[in-house]
């Protein structure tokens, strides 16, 4: 069965991307959509068998991969607890995802190519998730990759579109670098790449050292931070996060899908799956922690001044991401997992929800030309409402809450249990990521459906009521804007609404939204209840979640508070005086720009790595190969024995015989050795 | 021994060397036709020799010996190992496709040029199947000729400067690598490679000898900084000519080290395992950012190869299964992707006549199938894990960590540079909008060219899929190099063996008492 939830997406991007049109757009799409809602019906029961306590994890080879000695590596499939979990988001978000792609992409020119793009990469997702050994998982990790790589330019005529592709690419290769190093060391160390074996040898190595780089260094801090670096790239963490603000280049469902709901979860999961091995270095936990903290603020404050709409869901997707690294780092595995699953549905809705928005508003993006919309577009807008009330994390404590209320105060609760210092400092930065949060997600639904529409200023907008209706697709995405203080009205657009296709995932999203955390918290996060759901897939600290229950009323309050406060000037600055944010930026003039431009991270890494790295090869091209070697070497040497310009004439007639001359003295020496012998 | 009744290796060498001569008296279509028949008999009797050869354990390393005395101690003798093997069907697969791609773009001088590449393919198999040492040079050296002739007669506009240039540089190589194979020859009293490849050779003398065989190989492989002649051979080269150059030409470096180098002066390879390591990770590095500033794609590709063949030759002077292993399969593998890029060059240049990559754009929309080909191969150059590419790097790479961290950590860093030059070049040439209209204007691949190169990439994910049907034939004489090289092996970065665990006190004192 797990074969066929693995390999069903891939035989159906097979079809669909070969077929393309020879198949045409209705059966590709009626192909690739139909494979994974059988894949995520198959998943599900998995799941609930898990959930039941009824499952025993295990493995189903496939094929024999690579064999050198010790070196030993199986394609396989593994089923444990961690990778049901990731099953049922994986594919219910993708299903969704496909559907949802029907209405969205109902106008574009290359259905066929961008669906089986979309199931190349589930099955790429699913490859990493029930990996074996850490090459397979390797394998999908760079699976997903290129099909991040290749969703993300799938408008391949916008430079901006490739130039941000082959950004995410290249930034999760310097991730993959570290994961790659990662692994070398750990085959050396362990003798296998089989994860089992690992982390049940992983406690042993404790405390020793190795030789790295020409000195000694603890083995374990040295192989959880190499592989940290690969799940820092994937999951878009402080100091690798570049890629995936401009990934928001490519089509909103893909946005979704891969740069919200599962690929960039994929270094979290790589943290928990190898959780035992993160348990043996205490510095590795603490660069977690670190790392995840300072992407959560980092974030949070970039998110607040965005105005392109997917932006502001992107970094906040990457401080989302932060949280759950911090949680890990604080050894809160259970919680980490929990809010990868709860955030995959209310954070996919978000996406799905923009898109809805972005396809209303005929491709705008920027939210300084939205307004009023929660009448022309009323499903949308509860979905998005939805969607904030579950990631801003409301709810009361012992009643109900959305999604986010369980998965998110769980992290908070957890790093002030964790007791350590550095736990204490990631318990006050989540507290203010929370306020944050739940700000710049108010601030994105009071600009964009309620107010009065700002409409007019837009060109996309424009277009659309001039008739130009099919303007090229080159208008995809944003252009440049340069009226800030957009002029009100509506110049007679009327949004509608999208079709059924993009609403029911929404409702089926919106389910996941608030329900999520309130129905599966128990086994997830509970001191008893989840040692024995997780089974050991891992590393579950039952006397952490036991603290966690016990923080004191002020901390449990916390989050709620810095929430309402987050809603609270939201409210204040964009419904109840509308002038305050300009104000605000005129007064904060340069923490404005710093947190506009992102803190200045594009600039720094293009001046200190792009460039130089152009100069550098043109300065070995001309000076090193041509200036130095050619002109030293093979041309000095033909002045040497030729003393003319004339040289090429010269040689042209002569070498192939001077060479057959050379070779023939061999022979002749070869000859005579053989009859003197 | 020969599990085959009849010489199967003298023939393999017979049928082209025939079909060459016989092409000469040949109109145009029938050169290209006896050639294409000539190098698919080949191919059929390859399989036949894959298909017999016996990769069980505990099989005889050299089979399908033959030998032949000529006069005094010179024989005639041939016989394969697994690495001999799956060259000689790199070889024999990537000729019919040379073939093919060379179908319409020669124009002049076709008899002679099919010739040229019989008599290359001949040379190339005898390279891989001599196990006498003076025969070896006859077919090593051999070899260049004609590919002297296929770039100084067929190639593009600077093909003199180019071939010179080649000439040059390889004529140092063979000229020291033959003064070294006399003396070896004179002191262990043999010609026999197998029996070479058990001589003791004396410690102080292994180092000459190495470095004699080092000039010429290294040139071959290409390593750096001898590697300037590659990029100008490769851009005057014909599509044809790169194919085979990259493809198998090349692999002759790596294939030397692995024969002779490492089994005959185990002790000189690991005193000079650093000039090894040191080139390697300035090859990588150094090339690959030149082969970003590229504008010609040929001469990209070429960089590329250079950066490429530097992880073959790391991982070779690993001293272990996993880096040989590897160096194999990346050598399999460059051969095939990159002989598929260059050819992926070839199939535009036919249509455009330029190597710029400005001339082109948005190839995707008007040339589908390309597009997808060449992202195919442009994925297996940077060693996307499920295509050849990732196997022998991968392998290599891990192989290279237990000599040096530092050498493996630098070279690695190729799998980031790589991305950043190929995927540059797919987008200057697949992407984007199709602005200039002869570009827009070119079909897409006609049949022919779709053969050829859908039958590479199905060996390429093979061999990314499975590996095991190409490392399993290897795995002995690797297995016995790996043996007869471990008394040698090098350990200069910290001791690579896992620290022990800090005892608890009591335990420790225990055991000191």
């Amino acid at each position: 069965m797990i074969q066929a939830i693995v390999f069903l997406p891939l035989l159906a991007a097979i079809v669909a991307g070969l077929g393309n049109r020879a198949l045409g757009n209705t059966v590709a799409k009626a192909i690739t959509t139909g494979a994974l809602f059988v894949s995520c019906a198959l998943s599900w029961p998995i799941f609930i068998d898990f959930l039941s306590g009824n499952a025993a994890a295990q493995v189903v080879p496939v094929l024999q991969w690579m064999k050198s000695d010790d070196f030993d590596v199986l394609w396989s499939l593994r089923v444990d607890t961690l990778t049901a979990v990731m099953l049922v988001v994986v594919t219910t978000v993708s299903a969704l995802v496909h559907l949802y792609s029907w209405g969205y992409m109902a106008e574009d020119d290359s259905q066929p190519r961008f669906f089986a793009y979309l199931s190349l990469f589930t099955f790429a997702m699913l490859m990493l998730v029930t990996a074996d050994n850490l090459v397979q998982m390797f394998f999908g990790w760079e699976g997903v990759g290129l099909a991040s790589y290749l969703l993300i330019g799938f408008w391949y005529h916008k430079p901006s579109a490739n130039a941000a592709a082959i950004k995410a690419f290249v930034v999760n290769r310097i991730g993959d670098f570290g994961f790659m190093l990662g692994i070398f060391g750990t085959f050396l160390v362990f003798g296998t790449v089989s994860i089992p074996e690992i982390l049940a040898a992983a406690p042993g190595m404790a405390g020793s050292t190795m030789g790295f780089l020409g000195g000694r260094v603890d083995t374990m801090t040295l192989l959880c931070l190499l592989l940290f670096i690969g799940a820092c790239g994937k999951s878009a963490q402080l100091g690798l996060h570049t890629w995936l603000p401009d990934a928001m280049e490519g089509p909103t469902p893909v946005s979704a899908l891969i740069h919200a709901a599962t690929m960039v979860t994929a270094g979290v999961f790589m943290v928990c799956r190898m959780s035992p091995m993160f348990e043996a270095s205490h510095t590795a936990m603490t660069v977690v922690t670190i790392v995840g903290a300072a992407t959560a603020l980092f974030a949070a404050t970039v998110g607040t001044t965005q105005t392109d709409i997917k932006r502001v869901i992107a970094y906040s997707t990457c401080s989302q991401l932060g949280y759950m690294f911090f949680a890990a780092g604080v050894g809160a595995y259970g919680a980490a997992m929990f809010h990868l699953f709860t955030h995959a549905f209310f954070k996919a809705l978000l996406f799905l929800g923009a898109g809805s928005v972005i396809h209303a508003m005929h491709h705008e993006q920027d939210m300084r030309f939205y307004g009023g919309l929660r009448k022309s577009i009323p499903i949308t807008f509860w979905a998005m409402t939805i969607g904030t009330l579950a990631i801003t994390g409301v709810g009361v404590a012992g009643v109900f809450g959305f999604a986010g209320f369980y998965s998110k105060d769980a992290i908070i609760e957890a790093a002030f249990a964790s007791g350590t210092q550095i736990g204490g400092i990631a318990f006050a930065v989540g507290v203010f990521a929370a306020l944050l949060t739940s700000f710049y997600s108010w601030r994105l639904v009071f600009l964009t459906f309620f107010g009065t529409p700002r409409w007019a200023a837009s060109e996309h907008i424009q277009h659309a009521v001039h008739g130009e209706h099919d303007a090229p697709s080159a208008e995809h995405g944003d252009s440049p804007h340069h009226d800030v203080h957009a002029p009100e009205g509506t110049a007679g657009y009327h949004p509608h609404e999208s079709p059924w296709s993009m609403l029911v995932p929404l409702i089926a999203l919106s389910l996941g939204a608030v329900f999520a955390g309130w129905v599966f918290q128990r086994p997830f996060l509970d001191a008893e209840g989840g040692a024995e759901f997780w089974k050991g897939s891992l590393f579950f600290d039952a006397h952490l979640m036991h603290e966690m229950h016990l923080v004191p009323t002020w901390v449990k309050l916390s989050a709620t508070f810095a929430m309402l406060a987050g809603l609270l000037i939201a409210w204040w600055a964009y419904i109840r005086d509308t002038s305050v944010p300009a104000r605000f930026a005129g007064t904060f003039r340069g923490l404005y720009a710093f947190l506009l431009n992102k803190w200045y991270f594009d600039e720094l890494y293009n001046l200190i790595f792009v460039r130089p790295a152009f100069a550098l090869g043109r300065l070995l091209w001309k000076k090193g190969d041509e200036g130095t070697i050619d002109r030293f070497g093979p041309n000095g040497a033909a002045a040497l024995v030729a003393g003319t310009s004339r040289v090429s004439v010269r040689l042209q007639s002569g070498y192939v015989y001077t060479y057959a001359f050379v070779m023939l003295i061999g022979l002749a020496g070869a000859a005579t050795w053989a009859i003197a012998g | 021994m020969n599990q085959l009744d009849f010489p199967i290796l003298s023939i393999m060498l017979a049928v082209p060397m025939a079909a060459g001569i016989a092409c000469l008296y040949l109109k145009d279509e029938g050169a290209r036709w006896l050639a294409l028949i000539a190098t698919l008999v080949d191919l059929a009797l390859g399989i036949l020799l894959w298909a017999t050869f016996d990769s069980s354990p505990g099989a005889p390393q050299w089979q399908f010996q033959e030998h032949v005395g000529v006069f005094g101690r010179f024989a005639w003798a041939l016989g394969i190992d697994g690495i001999a093997l799956m060259l000689i069907m790199l070889t024999l697969f990537l000729m019919p496709i040379c073939i093919l791609a060379s179908w319409t773009s020669i124009e002049k001088r076709v008899p002679e040029y099919m010739a040229a590449f019989m008599l290359m393919e001949v040379l190339m198999v005898g390279t891989f199947a001599a196990q006498d040492l003076f025969l070896f040079y006859i077919f090593f050296e051999g070899g260049l000729i004609p590919m002297y002739l296929i770039i100084g007669i067929w190639g593009g506009a600077n093909r003199i400067y180019a071939s010179y240039k080649f000439f040059l540089y390889t004529l140092l190589g063979s000229v020291l690598m033959l003064i070294a194979m006399l003396w070896m020859a004179n002191y262990a009293g043999t010609t026999d490679i197998p029996t070479l490849m058990q001589t003791d050779f004396p410690v102080e003398a292994q180092s000459w000898l190495w470095l004699a065989f080092f000039a010429s190989f290294a040139v071959k492989v290409p390593m750096w900084p001898v590697h300037t002649w590659l990029p100008d051979a490769h851009v005057q080269a014909p599509t044809a000519g790169s194919v085979i150059l990259a493809g198998v030409l090349l692999k002759l470096g790596g294939y030397g080290f692995i024969r002779f180098s490492l089994p005959m002066f185990p002790e000189a390879s690991s005193a000079l395992i650093w000039l090894i390591l040191v080139l390697s990770g300035v090859a990588v590095v150094y090339t690959s950012l030149v082969a970003l500033v590229q504008n010609d794609m040929k001469k990209l590709i070429a960089y590329s190869s250079v950066a490429h063949m530097a992880i073959v030759t790391i991982g070779l002077f690993a001293f272990n299964r996993q880096g040989l292993e590897g160096s194999m399969m990346v050598m399999l593998s460059h051969g095939l992707v990159s002989g598929a890029l260059f050819m992926c060059v070839g199939v535009i240049y036919d249509r455009l006549h330029t190597r710029e990559i400005a001339r082109y754009g948005g190839l995707s929309n008007n040339m589908p199938r390309y597009a997808l080909l060449f992202m195919l191969f442009t994925m297996a150059s940077i060693g996307l894990p499920g295509t050849s590419g990732f196997v022998g790097e991968f392998l290599s790479l891990m192989g290279a960590w237990q000599v040096s961290s530092w050498a493996t950590a630098v070279c690695t860093t190729g799998i980031i540079l790589g991305a950043c030059y190929m995927l540059y070049l797919y987008w200057r040439i697949a992407f984007g909008v199709s602005d200039k209209p002869d570009a827009a204007a070119m079909p897409d691949l006609n049949g022919r060219e779709l053969i050829s190169l859908g039958a590479i990439a199905a060996v390429v994910l093979w061999m990314g899929v499975y590996p095991e049907s190409f490392l399993k034939p290897m795995r002995n004489d690797i297995g016995s190099l790996v043996a007869r090289v471990d008394r040698a092996k090098p350990r200069f970065d910290p001791d690579f063996a896992v620290g022990k665990r800090r005892m608890p006190t009591a335990h420790a004192e225990g055991e000191a008492h």
